[in-house]
């Protein structure tokens, strides 16, 4: 006896979430099934729309307004400019980002001193915006290797940043391993643990603000690496502006990213809200079909196999990255429900020499009809009841573009949207 | 002499490095110089197979003989860049009994230790060997760092008074009077170590003797003599595993042939390799199909090879090189020995040598016999001291400490820096500031990074064949940029910037021969995090100045009036 839905959807990343989500809303009994960690992890926590049109032309101001050139293979033409707003405003309703009050881009300060053209960000990244013209210290931790401060500090000034920008580096309270992870910093701040500095106690916030307070001349705006705790990121940095008596921001850093989590933690929250269920750490291993029609996905859980069944489908096993898409030496494939992946029979053709150059692989993908069902080599749909969301379909570069996030959201919508009225 | 003769050494590869230490040692003033980084040419891509001899037992006796007796050698005076794994040479049920019969009184005959071991008992070592193995013979081969053992010999020739300059390309011999007085030097950028972005300058070395010692390219600098030095390059292709499938050196065990052998190497495995002459050393074709060949060939002997990860190919070109009445047409046949040419004798053109042909393993036995060579023009009688005195980071040392205790690193860390570091761990990583891991694939803590900067300069390459950094399974996905924040501070930030560049383009370039599969998802995570998180593909210090003004500038932006002006170099405004 299989677990049965009315949609399910395979892989818990931004396009996964987004789309069991708004089957869910939509009335649609929802399940969905993930095996890894999602690349979230790995990501920002910033959410682009649209940094770089395709020819590099940017940064964009307004991404709605430059999706609208977009080839018409784009993802984002296949949905519509329309419909990525409406999939923004869920997006909107169910995080704590900023940006929603305007259209245009904003440019934020990332860990390696460039800036980034990006549509969200997280309320902890607000103050850092590089439009603003606030002067800036940057501080660094002495043991975290992803952000040097006064590197990063001297790269923004090179970008020409309308501010003043200074960069320090503080040995953090407390006697945490040179080695320790983020999470335990972000600890340690959640619950003001108590730090010894010179022998006596103190709270980790407190010892904190005191170290920066040393060594801010009278800077508005200070930021730090994305460690200001994580279930209670907001009383951290609240607590640290009333301390240092300046705004406070977290600079997004590379994996792991506590952004990148926290966002994730958000969504599965909402996801669990609206109705839906969801198992993660068991890998779709194989499936049934009866012609055209997806019967079947067997889950492999302690080396069992275990039958769902659902009237339709939404893949969102991510690209490359995430390895929804996988290669060999002879060539490339979706590995789930094998659909087609247009590529070069040479993989010397699939890169290019220039570390930035134009990457085929950067554009693999499952080529979809309007509605986002996969299309085999001659355009015909693979499955009638299987769509597919975010980084699995092809035909753009989302790092290039700076679009991964919107596109993800913007199809993952589309196909639960989509997904939920089939099963009606 | 009353003064000291001036040695200038052309190569720093390992055999130009090696007479380098040897003469210094013996008291001579030696300027050594390289076109690009220690190691740059063939040394830097070789297998890292220390040979026993074993591989040349039956086809080049007198190159065996010497590799066995080198190999000793460096096990003493080198530790800290050797891993005695041991080496088999396996037979397969097709390949010839004769043969391997013949390996195993060759290596008795070269003084090679050599034992015939069963299917079985090569599998009770090596648990990958293909299960059809019939029997192999064991002899002393083990893995050896080339970029850490000429490091280490340059450390050593520098401590003698040696000057040793990288960048340093020679674009004319200076010959005055039938003889070779000196060389015309470009630097890359200023003299001493490496600053990139500066402007760099053409020098004139004058020199009482000249050793050319550039391998593959001594054809180039003989040109520039108007003597003919014809040395046969040879390009060899070599694979980079992602792990150890193998602890062993493994060896096909039949006469010649591509893609038989497997060096295990660091925390990868190395296979190899071809034979194919090529007309220039810096420009050959390299292609796939060899790759695929040596995965395809070698998984005979290693199954689990066929769907293993790669994460680099590399080619290298062998300086071989034969008596003009040889004659050879298949480079195979030409002897792996080595020869000095003597110019005066040769072509009567005083004050230079050139030696060329030989191997990495017998590169120290090469240093003292052209040592020997020069001292004698000079009349000099000093002792070659190059197998005797261990090099530095070889002296003494145990790779067994309590890490944590010492040098407060965990145990894999502590231990991969030891062992790469030897006997100057103590001096490097006894620090009173936090020594964070840099490089977790390959476990290197700041402390080295800021090691080899100081030796090296700005430039990452440098760094990363002293360190390993950026060279294991996320080829620098993770730590390009770290390690550019190591540069900063020391250097500015624009050299940083292109220090970082670099690196990133050298670490992608040299996948492009792996990039299926895992290692295909891992450049694509690279790509995605330099690119999107990082914005580097399009980083506006690079770039046109950005319109700041015209971007969201928050909700409740302090003061945002944006600065439409920003400065058209992008530079800093007024007021810091």
């Amino acid at each position: 006896m299989a677990i049965n839905s009315d949609v399910l959807v395979i892989g818990g990343g931004l396009a996964g979430l987004t789309s069991a989500l708004k089957a869910a809303r939509e009335g649609a009994d929802v399940r969905l099934v993930s095996y890894k960690q999602s690349s979230l992890r790995h990501a920002s926590g910033l959410v682009d729309l649209l940094g770089y049109t395709p020819d590099g032309e940017g940064p964009v101001t307004d991404p709605y307004a430059a999706m609208a050139d977009l080839h018409d293979a784009h993802p984002y033409q296949t949905v519509g400019v329309e419909t990525v707003r409406e999939s923004m405003s869920m997006f909107d309703e169910v995080t704590d980002y900023r940006g929603d009050h305007t259209d245009t881009n904003a440019l934020v300060p990332t860990h390696g001193g460039t800036v980034k053209p990006t549509a969200r960000y997280p309320t902890g990244a607000a103050a850092g915006l590089a439009s603003d013209d606030r002067d800036v210290l940057l501080v660094g931790i002495e043991a975290m290797v992803d952000f040097d401060a006064p590197h990063a500090a001297a790269h923004l000034e090179a970008a020409g940043v309308p501010f003043d920008v200074r960069g320090e580096t503080i040995k953090f309270p407390g006697d945490l391993q040179a080695d320790a992870k983020i999470t335990r910093y972000a600890k340690l701040l959640d619950n003001n643990g108590e730090v010894a500095v010179r022998g006596r106690k103190k709270g980790a916030r407190d010892a904190l603000a005191e170290r920066v307070n040393t060594v801010r001349e009278n800077e508005a705006r200070v930021g730090f690496p994305a460690i200001l705790g994580d279930a209670h990121t907001d009383g951290v940095r609240a607590a640290l502006e009333e301390k240092i008596g300046a705004d406070v921001f977290e600079v997004p850093m590379g994996p792991p990213s506590l952004p990148g989590l926290r966002l994730e933690d958000a969504l599965f929250e909402a996801l669990d809200e609206s109705g839906a269920s969801f198992e993660t750490g068991n890998p779709v291993v194989d499936f049934d079909a009866d012609g055209d029609t997806i019967e079947t996905v067997y889950i492999e859980k302690n080396g069992a196999r275990i039958p769902n069944s659902a009237d339709q489908y939404v893949l969102a096993t991510g690209g490359l990255v995430g390895k929804g898409i996988e290669s060999d030496r002879e060539s490339v494939k979706e590995p789930v429900f094998d659909c087609h992946i247009e590529h070069g029979e040479d993989r010397y053709d699939w890169f290019d020499g220039d570390v930035f150059g134009d990457h085929a692989f950067a554009s693999f993908g499952v080529e979809t009809d309007e509605t986002l069902r996969p299309l085999t080599a001659d355009d015909a749909v693979e499955f009638e009841n299987l769509r597919a969301a975010g980084s699995v379909l092809g035909g753009y570069d989302f790092a290039a573009e700076k679009s991964g996030s919107g596109v993800s959201i913007a199809t993952g919508y589309v196909a639960g949207e989509n997904a939920a009225a089939e099963a009606r | 002499m009353a003064q000291t003769p001036h040695i200038a050494v052309i190569g720093g590869g390992s055999t130009g490095i090696g007479i380098a230490r040897d003469l210094a040692m013996r008291g001579l003033d030696v300027t050594l110089v390289e076109q690009g980084n220690l190691t740059h040419g063939t040394t830097g891509r070789m297998h890292g197979l220390l040979h026993s001899g074993g591989r040349y037992a039956v086809s080049d006796q007198a190159s065996a003989t010497e590799c066995i007796e080198e190999n000793r050698v460096l096990r003493d005076i080198a530790s800290h860049c050797v891993e005695m794994t041991g080496g088999l040479f396996v037979k397969r049920p097709e390949d010839d009994e004769e043969y391997f019969q013949q390996k195993l009184e060759g290596c008795k005959e070269c003084g090679i230790p050599a034992e015939v071991v069963s299917g079985e008992e090569a599998r009770a070592m090596e648990p990958h060997l293909a299960k059809d193995v019939e029997k192999a013979i064991s002899v002393p081969d083990g893995a050896i760092d080339p970029f850490r053992l000429v490091v280490a010999n340059a450390a050593s020739a520098e401590e003698h008074g040696a000057r040793i300059e990288t960048h340093s390309k020679v674009t004319d011999l200076i010959i005055e009077d039938g003889e070779v007085v000196g060389l015309e030097v470009e630097h890359a950028s200023g003299s001493g170590k490496r600053i990139h972005g500066r402007e760099g300058g053409t020098e004139e070395i004058r020199a009482d003797y000249v050793v050319n010692a550039t391998g593959a390219w001594a054809g180039r600098i003989g040109d520039m003599a108007g003597v003919d030095i014809a040395v046969r390059p040879s390009k060899g292709v070599m694979t980079i595993m992602n792990i150890r499938q193998v602890d062993t050196v493994i060896n096909r065990c039949r006469p010649k042939g591509d893609a038989d052998i497997v060096v295990p190497h660091e925390t990868t495995a190395i296979l190899g390799t071809t034979d194919e002459e090529v007309e220039d050393p810096e420009d050959y074709p390299e292609e796939g199909w060899e790759v695929d060949m040596m995965i395809d060939t070698l998984k005979e002997l290693v199954p689990m090879l066929d769907e293993a990860r790669t994460i680099r190919s590399f080619w290298g070109v062998r300086p071989l090189y034969e008596p003009p009445d040889v004659g050879s047409d298949d480079p195979t046949d030409i002897t792996r020995d080595y020869f000095l040419l003597d110019h005066d004798e040769r072509d009567d053109l005083q004050g230079m040598t050139s030696i060329v042909g030989g191997k990495f393993t017998t590169y120290r036995m090469m240093g003292e016999e052209i040592s020997d060579h020069v001292c004698e023009k000079f009349g000099i009688e000093a002792e070659c001291r190059t197998a005797d005195e261990p090099l530095p980071g070889s002296e003494d040392f145990s790779v067994l400490r309590d890490y944590m205790d010492e040098f407060g690193l965990r145990s894999p860390i502590g231990r991969r820096s030891v062992e790469r570091l030897g006997s100057r761990a103590d001096e490097v990583l006894k620090t009173s500031d936090p020594n964070p891991t840099v490089c977790a694939c390959e476990g290197v803590t700041r402390a080295e990074v800021q090691d080899a900067i100081s030796q090296s300069g700005s430039d990452l390459n440098a760094v990363r064949i002293r360190t390993r950094a950026s060279m294991g399974n996320c080829q620098g996905g993770f730590c390009c940029n770290r390690l550019a924040s190591e540069l900063h501070g020391e250097y500015s930030e624009d050299i940083a910037r292109e220090a970082w560049d670099e690196l990133l383009q050298e670490r992608w370039k040299g996948q492009r021969h792996a990039l299926w599969g895992e290692q295909l998802s891992q450049a694509a995570l690279n790509y995605a995090l330099h690119a999107t998180t990082q914005n580097r593909d399009r980083d506006p210090a690079d770039g046109e100045p950005i319109d700041f003004a015209a971007f969201d500038t928050g909700v409740e932006a302090g003061s945002a009036s944006g600065t439409a002006d920003v400065a058209a170099d992008g530079g800093r405004r007024d007021g810091n």
